[in-house]
C-alpha cells in the first residue's frame, strides 16, 4: 500500500512524516522522529510505557495509528522538560526515588501529568486509579504514588504564588 | 554517626536519576544505525518433533528480504551457558538441527530490511515437522518409557555421573527410628517469568576495522562476549559488547540468547542488525523461574529438635538446562535451611522435559527451598505444640555449626534477625531468646544440643 503523509503537533512544533498504513504513533516518535524517551514495553496495549497526550488526554501510543493524530496536539516526555530544571512531576520522581530501571518512567510522568492537569488535587485513590494501566516490575508503586503526590503539592504551591 | 560518613544514613540522588526522569537514558533499543537490519525467528509451533524439512522460498521472495540463517550457517552451534565455568555436556542449539524440544525454540532466523519485512517473511516459513509424544512433569519425565528430551538417554542432568545433587550428613534413618514424630510435606512451585519492562534485545554493528560492537542489554556481559566468542569461533578480541542501562532484569537478561545470532547476522550481511524480543516471546520464549516439586520428611523430638530432614527436589529445566544445573547445587547448599540438624540427605534433580528453558531469576534454587522449609517449620510447629517463633529459635544455627553440605557457618544472624524482626511487629519473645545470640556454641554451659 502506498505511503501517505501525517501532520501533526508535536511538542509546539508541526511535524509531517511519510507513513505507511496503520503505523502507530510509538513508531513514528521513536524510529523516524528519534523521540526515545516514548518506551516499547509490549506493542500491545498493557504496560503503558508508550503513554503520550494527544490533545492533553493520555493515549498509549503503541496502538494508535499515527493517521488518527493528523492535526492533533502531541505531548512526549520531551515536550514537558524544560530547557533548563525539571518539571516539577520530574522533579518529584527524582527527588522521591520513584524509579530503579528507569523504563516505566516516561509513561508514568506523563499519565501523572494528564492526572494533574485534569485533578491538581487528587487523593491516593485518584493518584493509584490513574496509574493503573502503568506497569512498573521495580518499584512496588509506592514510591511513584508518592512521586505525584509531591508533584501535585509542589505545583499548587507554584500557582499559589503566581495568584499573589 | 561518625562524621566521615557522609552517605550512611542519608538519602542519595541516583546517578542515572535526571536521565531516567528526561527520558534521555538510553537503552539498547533507543538505539539506531543507518541501514540497521531487523532479525525475527521462525520458533517452533509444537513442543517437541522432528525437523524434516525448511521451505524458504516463499519467504525469500517477500520484498526487503535480506537472507536466512539456519543451523548449518552457525559455525560452532551449541548454546550452553555454563560451559564457561565447566559444566558439561554441550547441549542446547543456537539454531534447531534435527529435532525441536520445546515449543518456541529458534529454527530459522530471518533478517530483513524492516522489521514488517522481516515479520511477514517469518509466517511465510514453511516448516515440515513430525510431531513426538512430549513430557511437562518432572516426575513423569523420569518414569521409564518417558519421551527422552536430551542426547544423552535419561531426563536428568549428571552430577559426577549421579543423577542428582547429592548431600549426605549423618544417618537419617537411624534418626528417623528415634525420633518422636514424623513430619511430611510436600511442595510445588510455579514457574515464573521475569518479565521487566524491557525485552530482551541487541544491536550488533560492523566496524571499520573487522570488529563488531554490540550493544545489548544483558546482565551478564562477559558471559556473553564470550559465549558469543565460542559460538561464532572467532576471538573475543574481535567484540566489543557495550552494555549499560537495564530496563528490569531480575535474572531473565543472563542468559544469552540474542548476541550470538544478531552478530553472526551482522558477520554475514555486513550491516548494522536489531535483535529485540517481543513481549510474547519475553514471556512465552524467553527462560523463566523454573517450576519445582519439593519432598520433606523431617524427624522431630518431643522438644521441638529437628534431628533428621531428608528431602527429595525436582526441579523443572525445560528442554536445556542453562543456569539450572548450578541452582540445583546452591539448592543443595540451603535446603536444610539455616536450622542446625544432625542428620541431612538431600537429593536434588535437575530435571529435562518439554517445557522452555528455565534459567536464573532472583535467588533462584533457594528461594523454593525456603518457601518449602518454612512452611515445614511451620508444620513442625503445629506437631510440636509450640508457636513458630519458638521452633526457629531451638533450631536456629549458630556460628561454628557445621552445615550438611559441610561449611562452617561463619555469619550467622538468624537469631538476630528474628529478635530485631519480633521488635518491630511488637512481639514480646520470653527471655531465653531475647539472650541467644549466634555466638558459637560452647559445650560446657550452653544448653544446647549435644
Amino acid at each position: 500500500m502506498a505511503s501517505t503523509i501525517v501532520t501533526f503537533e508535536l511538542g509546539g512544533r508541526e511535524v509531517e512524516v511519510m507513513v505507511k498504513p496503520m503505523t502507530t504513533l510509538q513508531s513514528v516518535l521513536r524510529n523516524q522522529l528519534g523521540f526515545t524517551a516514548t518506551k516499547e514495553g509490549c506493542r500491545q496495549g498493557g504496560c503503558g510505557s508508550c503513554t503520550v497526550l494527544v490533545n492533553g488526554e493520555p493515549m498509549m501510543s503503541c496502538l494508535l495509528p499515527v493517521e488518527d493524530v493528523a492535526g492533533q496536539r502531541v505531548t512526549t516526555l520531551e515536550s514537558i522538560t524544560p530547557a533548563e530544571g525539571l518539571h516539577p512531576l520530574q522533579r518529584a520522581f527524582l527527588d522521591a526515588n520513584a524509579f530503579q530501571c528507569g523504563y516505566c518512567t516516561p509513561g508514568m510522568v506523563m499519565i501523572s501529568k494528564a492526572l494533574l492537569d485534569h485533578d491538581p488535587a487528587p487523593s491516593d485513590d485518584d493518584i493509584r486509579q490513574a496509574l493503573t494501566g502503568n506497569i512498573c516490575r521495580c518499584t512496588g508503586y509506592r514510591p511513584i504514588v508518592r512521586a505525584v503526590q509531591a508533584a501535585a503539592e509542589a505545583m499548587s504551591d507554584d500557582a499559589g504564588e503566581q495568584a499573589r | 554517626m561518625s562524621s566521615h560518613l557522609n552517605v550512611v544514613g542519608q538519602s542519595v540522588r541516583r546517578s542515572d536519576g535526571i536521565g531516567h526522569v528526561t527520558g534521555r537514558t538510553q537503552y539498547s533499543a533507543d538505539r539506531s544505525f543507518p541501514g540497521m537490519l531487523h532479525l525475527k525467528m521462525v520458533r517452533s509451533p509444537l513442543h517437541h518433533a522432528l525437523i524434516k524439512g525448511i521451505d524458504l522460498s516463499d519467504a525469500e521472495r517477500v520484498p526487503g528480504f535480506v537472507r536466512a540463517l539456519t543451523a548449518k550457517d552457525v559455525p560452532h552451534n551449541r548454546y550452553t551457558i555454563l560451559s564457561l565455568i565447566g559444566v558439561e555436556p554441550e547441549e542446547e542449539f543456537v539454531l534447531a538441527e534435527d529435532r525441536v524440544r520445546f515449543k518456541g525454540e529458534a529454527i530459522v532466523a530471518i533478517v530483513a530490511e524492516t522489521e514488517a519485512a522481516a515479520f511477514e517473511a517469518v509466517s511465510k516459513v514453511h516448516l515440515d515437522l513430525e510431531e513426538l509424544p512430549a513430557v511437562f512433569d518432572v516426575e513423569e519425565a523420569l518414569k521409564p518409557g518417558a519421551p527422552i528430551v536430551t542426547h544423552w538417554g535419561n531426563n536428568t542432568f549428571m552430577y559426577e555421573g549421579h543423577p542428582c545433587r547429592r548431600v549426605r550428613f549423618g544417618d537419617v534413618d537411624k534418626a528417623f527410628e528415634q525420633a518422636d514424630y514424623i513430619v511430611e510435606g510436600v511442595y510445588n512451585t510455579s514457574p515464573i517469568e521475569q518479565a521487566p519492562m524491557e525485552t530482551t534485545g541487541c544491536i550488533a554493528v560492523p566496524e571499520a576495522n573487522g570488529r563488531y560492537i554490540v550493544y545489548t542489554n544483558t546482565q551478564a556481559l562477559y558471559f556473553s562476549l564470550d559465549n558469543t566468542s565460542i559460538i561464532l569461533q572467532i576471538p573475543g578480541n574481535r567484540l566489543h559488547f557495550i552494555g549499560g542501562t537495564v530496563g528490569g532484569g531480575f535474572g531473565g537478561k543472563v542468559d544469552v540468547i540474542v548476541e550470538p545470532i544478531a552478530t553472526l547476522a551482522a558477520i554475514l550481511t555486513n550491516r548494522p542488525v536489531r535483535f529485540t524480543y517481543s513481549r510474547s516471546e519475553e514471556m512465552q520464549v524467553s527462560s523463566t523461574r523454573s517450576a519445582w516439586r519439593i519432598y520433606m520428611k523431617d524427624g522431630v523430638m518431643k522438644d521441638g529438635r529437628i534431628v533428621a530432614r531428608k528431602v527429595t527436589s525436582y526441579a523443572d529445566s525445560g528442554a536445556y538446562s542453562r543456569q539450572t544445573p548450578y541452582a540445583l547445587t546452591k539448592h543443595a547448599a540451603n535446603a536444610a535451611g539455616p536450622y542446625n540438624i544432625p542428620n541431612v540427605s538431600i537429593d536434588a534433580y535437575c530435571v529435562y522435559t518439554n517445557r522452555q528453558p528455565s534459567s536464573a531469576m532472583r535467588g533462584f534454587g533457594i528461594t523454593m527451598a525456603s518457601f518449602a522449609l518454612e512452611v515445614q517449620m511451620d508444620k513442625i510447629a503445629e506437631r510440636v505444640g509450640v508457636d513458630p517463633w519458638t521452633i526457629r529459635f531451638i533450631n536456629a544455627y549458630r556460628n561454628g555449626d557445621m552445615k550438611p553440605h559441610r561449611k562452617l557457618a561463619e555469619d550467622a544472624t538468624l537469631i538476630e534477625t528474628m529478635q530485631a524482626a519480633a521488635t518491630l511487629v511488637g512481639h514480646e519473645l520470653p527471655d531465653e531468646f531475647k539472650a541467644m545470640t549466634s555466638a558459637p556454641r560452647d559445650a560446657s554451659h550452653d544448653g544446647g544440643r549435644e
